[in-house]
């Protein structure tokens, strides 16, 4: 047992990517975080590291994150190979250093996607996704003009369904694990979450062509049964989505 | 001066009918003509900014984060109030409105709470139309729970993530107009000057937070939805990144900060566990349905939960509040937790924390019962703690959570400022001294969708178009003036971090300006806060520059404005000789350690002009008159 065990802390060794700007060649660079207890989070161990790399005179690490509640979905790191460090169900921030210990070596990088360019250090521009809902990931109810919201009913069977699928946060960790950098959990999760509404039936068929064409042009790849962005997501996410995504496609082509 | 809300007179259920009918508007083919600059994408911004895009306007929208869907209104968990009656349990336009003016402690505007009560049912409708999945029961119908402050059930919620589905419906509307080129987006973006021209409100000056470029939008309106203050504390349930910069750019350009002392304090959080910490994590109000708030009777009683017999346990909540027991409200709530830790009989690390104990609970109705209530809760809890709440009692403690207060506005959300409008969390307009759960989504999208397209259109019939050019002095003027900020910042060069600086204001705030107030803690506070600010801006360090990203350089800005709004903060607090809603002053209680409100002598909302950051602010009263609610004392015994 080292001293820092017995202090109930412990230093760890980190190995991050650091790049300056997205055409700058980036490179990893090693650091040590130290006086880590097991109640810091993963993001907390971060800030501890950058407020020693401020005092030395050096630039600190820069990293996306902002409610640190696993809700806004602005955490995007790949730790030890795995997004969000490969605890089930968990962003980066709800991970905490009780699952590593004394003297462990962490690897932490980026999202790496062709549609996701690195900003700077652990920072990705994750815009593509956005640029997907604006194809169509909506119904287009004007404002003012919806019908009492009893007047259409909805199963509760299709409610809870709607409801798993439109728990997804946006934050790329299913592009990040995927060969090949695909986005159809993410697009099949919100195509299923309207499909499966009467208020969003309607639509269906442009929406899926639509939103299929904007991930093709935002430079995302396609799927080939890997799984491994449900095993990413932090809402677990079901692959059933993407299957109900095929078969709106399929739907839409013989309409 | 005597602030005036313009509020419609007559009978208060025909206030808004007879209002919209009496404002002017803007001709279809006009609109297009007109630019309204929509700072913030939460529920307030996003709903606004696509509603505006819909009816024609051409809208700029600007969000610090990289999308909108990341506002902090993601984050709200329990509900969304709205006077549907589909229960049939006695619920009306009426009841929300007297609940939210009660709720309050009588610290609102009539007016208003009426307006939002009246179009809290259209915002379900035009949810459930986006596709917002909320909760139903067996038959199809909506479903609904009840929550604190409220006799009936009115609160519609999507599992424990209804703030993130109403937010996602808001996003989606507004990237439907994005795609029709109705609304122009720029995320990370930062405000941090607004522009005005012959006194009007027209343009603001952003920082890239990419690039580093400083540089102005300009428009025939602005509109601040940036959302809370509590950030003030360094530590709250807030995203890291909310701040009150822009709300300060506004009032240090004139607009008027009203009732900066009502912050409110939520009972149920995740006690704090080290000095590294950087976030407090709510745990849903829901809890108390079936969880009991308990401390050990003697002091220094180190045995674990488990082995302290009933009889040497106080649950002190039902102890001091019989009739409402575990569901008192925040406030309520908050203060009793914090009188149990100060005598000393607080539990955990610090004797900060009480104990939230379930096993009644579990004993009465199994645990899978308690699971299927409240698993996510469960598991959220022992994430962040690595304890199993199904076996030993969760601990928790109050952390700062919402502003009440904000930017003023008058009935059509206009502040003092022609020109410039502010909406949802960030004016002051509902929720008085306290607001009740489940009210804010409600107060976001009202303002968004139902009230800024009608409210906005009376001022742009009534202004010149165009007034104001990216050529013109003031924007080159604010340009200069952000940019010299930032140099100065970034040229102290000295020993400190910003987050050290950050944390010395959040403890002095929390400790002297927090749960509990008087006379000698707040002149302290006032004393001792301009000596921070002096010194953050002598031995301030910030590594890089300004022309690249920047984070330690972007929080410099925000906590640089927290160290002026937390002195405006306590000076409101130390002027409001009475206690209110969250806001309690130690002075100012009954014999059992009730609040005691002074109808007398504080029936009004202060609102505060800029004179300078050494000078005293000038202070406005907007009187307040009560004529539909009787003024009553809160009791929960």
């Amino acid at each position: 047992m080292s001293a820092n065990s017995e202090h109930g802390t412990m230093t760890l060794k980190l190995i991050v990517w650091r790049q300056k700007g997205p055409n700058e060649p980036g490179r990893f660079e090693t650091y040590l975080a130290k006086g880590i207890t097991e109640h810091h989070s993963f993001l907390e161990m971060l800030d501890v590291v950058n407020q020693d790399l401020i005092k030395e005179g050096k630039e600190p690490i820069v990293f996306d994150h902002d409610c640190r509640e696993g809700i806004c979905g602005t955490c995007s790191q790949v730790i030890n190979g795995l997004p969000h460090g490969g605890q089930v169900r968990t962003t980066v921030c709800q991970l905490h250093m009780r699952k590593f210990k004394d003297g462990d070596t962490i690897y932490i990088e980026p999202w790496k996607a062709k549609a996701f360019p690195v900003l700077k250090d652990l920072m990705v521009d994750r815009g593509a996704l956005d640029k997907v809902i604006q194809a169509g990931g909506y119904t287009s109810a004007r404002t003012g003009a919806a019908p009492d919201g009893n007047s259409i009913l909805i199963s509760k069977e299709s409610a809870d369904y709607a409801m798993d699928a439109a728990e997804c946060i946006g934050c790329g960790a299913c592009v990040a694990a995927c060969p090949n950098g695909a986005a159809m959990l993410f697009t099949g999760a919100k195509v299923s979450q309207l499909a499966a509404l009467p208020q969003g039936k309607v639509e269906a068929a442009e929406r899926v062509n639509s939103m299929l064409n904007a991930m093709k042009e935002c430079g995302f790849g396609n799927c080939t049964n890997h799984f491994e962005c449900q095993a990413a997501c932090p809402k677990g996410i079901d692959v059933k989505f993407i299957a109900r995504l095929n078969r709106e496609y399929l739907k839409a082509l013989v309409f | 001066m005597i602030l005036d809300g313009k509020s419609p007179t007559g009978p208060i259920e025909s206030t808004w009918d007879k209002h919209r009918f009496d404002m002017k508007l803007v001709n279809p083919a006009n609109k297009r003509k007109y630019k309204i600059l929509v700072v913030g994408t939460g529920l307030a911004g996003a709903s606004a900014a696509a509603s505006l895009g819909e009816l024609g306007y051409n809208v700029e929208a600007f969000c610090y984060q990289d999308s909108p869907r990341r506002a902090h209104s993601i984050a709200a968990q329990g509900g969304i109030n709205a006077a549907k009656n589909y229960p049939n349990d006695g619920d009306s336009i009426r009841r929300l409105f007297y609940d939210t003016v009660k709720g309050g402690d009588f610290r609102a505007r009539e007016a208003d709470v009426w307006r939002l009560a009246q179009v809290s049912n259209n915002i379900i409708d035009q949810c459930v139309a986006q596709g917002v999945p909320f909760a139903r029961d067996y038959a199809g119908y909506l479903d609904n729970r009840s929550f604190g402050g409220a006799q009936v059930s009115r609160t519609f919620y999507a599992r424990g993530q209804t703030g993130q589905q109403l937010l996602l419906g808001a996003y989606s509307a507004l990237s439907r107009q994005i795609k029709l080129g109705t609304v122009k987006l720029f995320p990370r973006t930062e405000m941090l000057d607004l522009v005005l021209v012959e006194g009007e409100a027209k343009g603001i000056t952003i920082r890239d937070l990419v690039t580093g470029e400083i540089r102005n939008h300009v428009g025939d309106a602005v509109v601040l939805c940036t959302g809370g203050y509590a950030n003030v504390f360094d530590l709250s349930t807030m995203a890291r990144g909310a701040s009150v910069s822009a709300n300060w750019v506004a009032y240090k350009k004139g607009a008027y900060f009203a009732n900066p002392c009502y912050t409110q304090i939520h009972p149920t959080c995740i006690p704090q566990s080290g000095d590294y910490q950087s976030k407090l994590t709510l745990m849903s109000e829901s809890l108390r349905n079936d969880g009991r708030c308990w401390v050990p009777k003697k002091h220094g009683d180190n045995r674990p939960p488990g082995e302290i017999p009933e009889e040497d346990r106080d649950y002190y909540l039902e102890r001091k509040y019989p009739s409402f027991g575990n569901l008192a409200p925040r406030d309520i709530a908050s203060r009793a937790a914090k009188e149990q830790c100060d005598d000393g009989r607080g539990v955990g690390p610090g004797g900060r924390g009480v104990y939230l104990d379930f096993a009644d609970a579990i004993g009465r109705l199994g645990e899978d019962v308690i699971r299927e209530r409240y698993g996510n809760l469960f598991e959220m809890y022992e994430l962040i703690t690595a304890e199993n709440g199904y076996k030993v009692p969760m601990r928790i403690y109050p952390a700062p959570h919402y502003a009440m207060g904000g930017l003023w506005v008058d009935y059509n959300l206009m502040s003092n400022l022609p020109g410039l409008f502010v909406l949802g969390e960030a004016n002051f307009s509902v929720h008085g001294a306290n607001r009740l759960g489940a009210s804010a989504l409600m107060q976001g999208l009202a303002d968004g969708y139902f009230v800024i397209p009608y409210t906005i259109a009376h001022y742009l019939a009534q202004t010149s178009l165009g007034m104001l050019k990216e050529d013109a002095p003031e924007c080159k003027a604010s340009v200069s003036e952000v940019n010299a900020r930032i140099d100065r910042l970034l040229s102290i060069k000295g020993e400190r971090t910003v987050a050290e600086f950050h944390r010395e204001l959040g403890s002095l705030m929390w400790n002297n300006v927090g749960m509990a107030r008087s006379e000698a803690t707040l002149t302290e506070a006032i004393e001792k806060i301009p000596a921070i600010r002096a010194q953050f801006w002598e031995n301030l360090r910030i590594p890089g520059n300004g022309a690249e990203i920047n984070q330690q350089l972007e929080n410099a800005g925000r906590v640089a404005d927290f160290l002026e709004f937390a002195e405006l903060f306590a000076r409101d607090a130390l002027h409001r000789k009475e206690s209110c809603g969250g806001h309690f002053r130690v002075e100012y209680q009954t014999e059992d350690g009730e609040a005691m409100r002074d109808d007398e002598n504080f029936c009004y909302s202060a609102a505060w002009g800029y004179r300078g950051v050494d000078q005293e602010p000038e202070m406005h009263k907007e009187p307040l008159k009560f004529e539909n609610v009787e003024l009553a004392v809160r009791s929960y015994k």
